[in-house]
């Protein structure tokens, strides 16, 4: 084993370290290192936005970052986001946008990014945001209605 | 956009026809909800399947390249302890390959490391030596080899209908593979106890007695020494009916071999290329119609593609052949059927097991008839759909519930559908390089539950007992895999007991807790085992009132309601309390009910004529899609999907099952394709199989229909993978209506429509 640097970023307001080979995924890191197992694993290859977290709170998707790019960044999981923002679970739960979960972490970042830039999108800004995440079970109508039904 | 057809008819219910969040919502939304990869295990080593990467051959040798690397361990079918089958239906998909290779990505071998890095590194390090043999992949070719099953059933002498008949339809249809895509791979961990010997299994699985079942018979194990328990579960869709039996047993044999717990996590290309898919279908279709469009007589051959083994393809194809003939009266009917044998990956179950394929089949069928003798599709269906008291080809009569005219009714209604159908078809011609638009109508029907007397057979329980603390527990195998069996059963438990969530447990689906319910499959959850749940916690709620109203006879009888025993003098007292008090001076109580069949006519499997399944749910959709003159690209706009469900327990789940197969079904019709060259895939990654993303996905208007079932928990009828059925005929018919192009083969994608521009203009 080759002794790596340590590298130290913010994840979910704490500091962290981790000695892992720059190349390593975010994902990984998050998953396997720091036991943050909420961003899943859908694809490996920047499809499927299940693997979504912030990034100096812009959406990434985990599995393309190399932890090595993440020194002295911020970096905000599905775990931290939810506290953050307990109307948008709700919806989640309540308008039919949740089903198996699996998509649904990278759908909470995505959307809870969303709202902050846009509280009021329409259905096309929606559909445009979550244009990297796959939902295989909702048919997304049930998403939708997540930040739809709220509007006045 | 949704809405609710209402159930004027249906009495008011506390729990049931409400939408109560999903109790496993928050967890899922938060991530921490754990999957089969996100359960923290001590000590877990990891394990990689090595492959075949030849679609037919000799396995001459398999073993380490040079050294073992160190700490590794291989696993050959030379190590299984018991036959080398995964026990299914039968025993005949192999656990290893063994003397030869059927398919490219067949699992020929396993290793396991001390971590997942190392595993791969080690998985490189195998060498498999295959002598090639010639494959079989056409279907042409395919039909000379022994079929894996066959099967016919009917009524009556199509034949000399056809004979006679002024009007003969013919058509070819075709449909392809289908990859699950459930957004969690597939995963498993096992954990082998030395002393015992016991071994646990634990993952993403749809059918825990599945995996029950097929590792006792690979390991020779008695039943009592197998646990097998499910993880929060990613999605399913059939495809964690069947392949999970295969990775559990690997597990468990790297499991045994290292005597640590292993974990099998595949990346999506290993779960592309060696799970199994849903049967590619060549159907064709011969009908004699009278002048009005009515069917007369109908002749129906469906080939199934099974790839290398048999997996489940035989009851695919039974339910295939039973739902061949559509929601569709015909008088003389025969369908034939067979699976034919290719060196490909087995194909297995998939949301609609067969019946997407003939509908598919039947509802392009009948728009051929519809074109040829200028009946617009609407009203060609009405005059052919089932009602109450009409026959199918079984000889089964179909009940009160059958639903067809209505669903046409409702979505006719919402897209004044004939009107728009005729000003689109006439402005076919004027392609001024503007997008066309056009509609397309699809009625189609799911029959519920196992087909035939497979819930006879299975007798399958379900219990519920008191716990310490007052509750009910409700026990059964069923799993969640998203469709929301976690709250629609206890909706179910809630209102047939009397008694509030507060009251009720659910342990989780672990073989060593919970009876053999059954598997999750079939749209049977809801229907047979909510109304086993019912039975049984109704019974336990009874007799605590019953043991109540001995102890106080002055206000006797007692009921439950809102989670109190409540006398005839208005007083009452929590269940819970009674419940305890009950248990100070019993033991224990708990109640096992088993499926009961509705009296009546029993299907006879060997003539395949009698009730194939207890009950069907209906359903109708029109989708609106625009074409692009120039490129062909489809974009789906919107859809109207009616469905008759029976009773909804809860609607907003309902109408997600509806919209989620809905878009599931859109994707196959347009975009799903697995490519093959030489049994190799060339689209094994999700950059290059597409399935629709929120960009694709057309607005649904979905509006639920109810018609209650009797037999089902408060008149609900299984309805899973109803909505599976007809999104692909509709967004078809809707790009003949826009653009004039017959496509008689999915997906259509513009490489489709394109042929069929060429064939058209060759043909003028
Ligand atoms: S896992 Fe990162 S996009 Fe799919
Ligand atoms: S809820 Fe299952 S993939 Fe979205």
């Amino acid at each position: 084993m080759t002794d790596h640097p340590t590298l130290a970023f913010e994840v979910n307001g704490e500091a962290r370290e981790c000695n892992a080979s720059p190349e390593m995924r975010l994902l990984d890191c998050l998953r396997y290192d720091f036991g943050l197992t909420g961003s899943k694993e859908g694809c490996g290859e920047g499809e499927c936005g299940a693997c979504t977290v912030l990034l100096d709170g812009q959406p990434v998707l985990s599995c393309l970052v190399p932890v090595g790019q993440c020194a002295g960044r911020r970096v905000e999981t599905v775990e931290a986001i939810a506290e953050k923002d307990p109307e948008l679970v709700e919806r989640m739960t309540e308008t039919g946008g949740i089903q198996c979960g699996a998509c649904t972490p990278g759908i909470v970042v995505t959307l809870y990014s969303l709202r902050q830039a846009n509280p009021e999108a329409s259905r096309e800004e929606i559909r445009r945001a979550l244009a990297g995440n796959l939902c295989r079970c909702t048919g997304y109508e049930g998403i939708f209605r997540a930040l739809e039904d709220g509007h006045g | 956009m949704y809405r609710w057809g209402g159930c004027s008819k249906l009495a008011e219910l506390t729990y049931i026809g409400t939408s109560p969040p999903r109790p496993d919502g928050p967890a899922k939304a938060s991530g921490l909800s754990q999957y089969a990869d996100d359960v923290a295990v001590a000590g877990l080593w990891f394990g990689e399947t090595v492959r075949s990467p030849v679609a037919h051959g000799r396995l001459r040798s398999v073993g380490w390249r040079r050294a073992a690397p160190p700490g590794a361990v291989l696993v050959t079918a030379a190590d299984l302890p018991g036959p080398n089958g995964v026990q299914l239906i039968d025993d005949g998909w192999p656990i290893l390959a063994e003397g030869t290779v059927e398919h490219v990505g067949q699992a020929v071998a396993l290793v396991a490391a001390p971590s997942r890095r190392a595993a791969v590194l080690a998985a490189a390090e195998v060498e498999v030596d295959i002598e090639e043999l010639p494959p079989v992949f056409d279907l042409s070719e395919a039909r000379r080899q022994p079929s894996l099953y066959e099967l016919e059933l009917g009524l009556g002498d199509p034949e000399a209908v056809l004979d006679q008949a002024e009007t003969v339809v013919e058509g070819e249809y075709r449909t392809g593979h289908q990859e699950h895509i459930y957004i969690e791979c597939q995963g498993m961990t096992a954990r082998w106890h030395p002393s015992g010997p016991r071994v646990e299994v634990s993952g993403s699985m749809q059918c825990p007695y599945y995996v029950h079942k097929s590792m006792v018979h690979a390991f020779g194990l008695p039943e009592e020494a197998v646990r097998v328990r499910a993880d929060a579960i990613g999605g399913g869709f059939g495809g964690k009916e069947d392949y999970p039996s295969l990775i559990a047993i690997h597990a468990a044999l790297l499991a045994r071999a290292v005597e640590r717990p292993v974990r099998i996590v595949y990346d999506r290309q290993q779960d592309i290329i060696g799970t199994t898919k849903r049967h590619p279908a060549t159907m064709r279709y011969r009908s004699a119609v009278d002048a009005e469009g009515r069917l007369l007589a109908l002749d129906v051959l469906v080939e199934l593609d099974g790839g290398a083994f048999t997996t489940l393809s035989k009851v695919v194809l039974s339910r295939a052949l039973l739902h061949a003939a559509g929601p569709y009266r015909c008088p003389e009917v025969r369908v034939r059927g067979r699976v034919l044998r290719t060196h490909t990956a087995p194909n297995g179950a998939f949301r609609g097991f067969g019946a997407p394929q003939v509908a598919f089949g039947i509802e392009r069928h009948m728009d051929a008839i519809g074109r040829r003798l200028g009946i617009d599709p609407l009203t060609l269906r009405q005059r052919n759909a089932l009602v109450p008291g009409d026959r199918l080809p079984t000889g089964q009569i179909v009940d009160e519930s059958t639903s067809a005219l209505a669903c046409l009714e409702s979505v006719a209604r919402r897209t004044d559908f004939v009107t728009r159908w005729t000003e689109y078809q006439a402005a076919q011609t004027e392609t001024n390089g503007t997008p066309q638009r056009g509609l397309g109508l699809s009625l189609y029907f799911h029959g519920a539950g196992f087909t035939g007397n497979g819930e006879r057979r299975m007798n399958s329980p379900a219990s519920a007992r008191l716990t310490p603390e007052g509750r009910i527990a409700v026990l059964s195998a069923m799993t969640d895999m998203g469709q929301g069996a976690v709250i629609v059963f206890r909706q179910i438990a809630g209102e047939a007991a009397g008694v509030t969530f507060d009251d009720l447990e659910f342990p989780e689906p672990d073989t060593n807790e919970v009876p053999n319910s059954g598997p999750t499959v079939a749209s049977r959850t809801t229907m047979i085992v909510g109304q086993l749940v019912a039975r049984a916690v109704r019974e336990v709620s009874a007799q605590v009132a019953d043991w109540w109203g001995e102890q106080q006879p002055a206000a006797s009888p007692y009921t439950v309601k809102d989670g109190r025993v409540v006398g005839q003098d208005g007083r009452s007292t929590p269940f819970a309390a009674v419940a305890r008090s009950y248990l100070e001076v019993h033991d224990a109580l708990e109640v096992t009910v088993r499926h009961q069949p509705a009296p009546g006519p029993v299907f006879d499997e060997t003539t395949y004529q009698g009730p194939a399944y207890p009950t069907y749910a209906w359903g109708a959709d029109i989708a609106e899609v625009e074409v692009d003159p120039d490129t062909l690209a489809v974009r789906p706009l919107r859809m109207a999907v009616a469905a008759e469900v029976g009773r909804a327990i809860h609607p907003r789940l309902c109408i997600g099952q509806i919209e989620g197969g809905t878009l599931q079904a859109v994707g196959w019709g347009l975009l799903e394709e697995i490519k093959l060259d030489q049994g190799r895939y060339l689209n094994d990654r999700l950059a290059t199989y597409i399935i629709p993303t929120a960009m694709d996905a057309p607005d649904l208007d979905v509006e639920l229909l109810e018609a209650a079932f009797p037999d089902g928990p408060f008149g609900a009828k299984g309805i899973g993978e109803l909505p599976m059925d007809g999104g692909a005929p509709a967004v078809v018919a809707a790009i003949e209506n826009a653009t004039g192009l017959v496509v008689d083969e999915i997906p259509a994608t513009p490489e489709r429509l394109f042929a069929a521009q060429m064939r058209e203009r060759s043909d003028d």
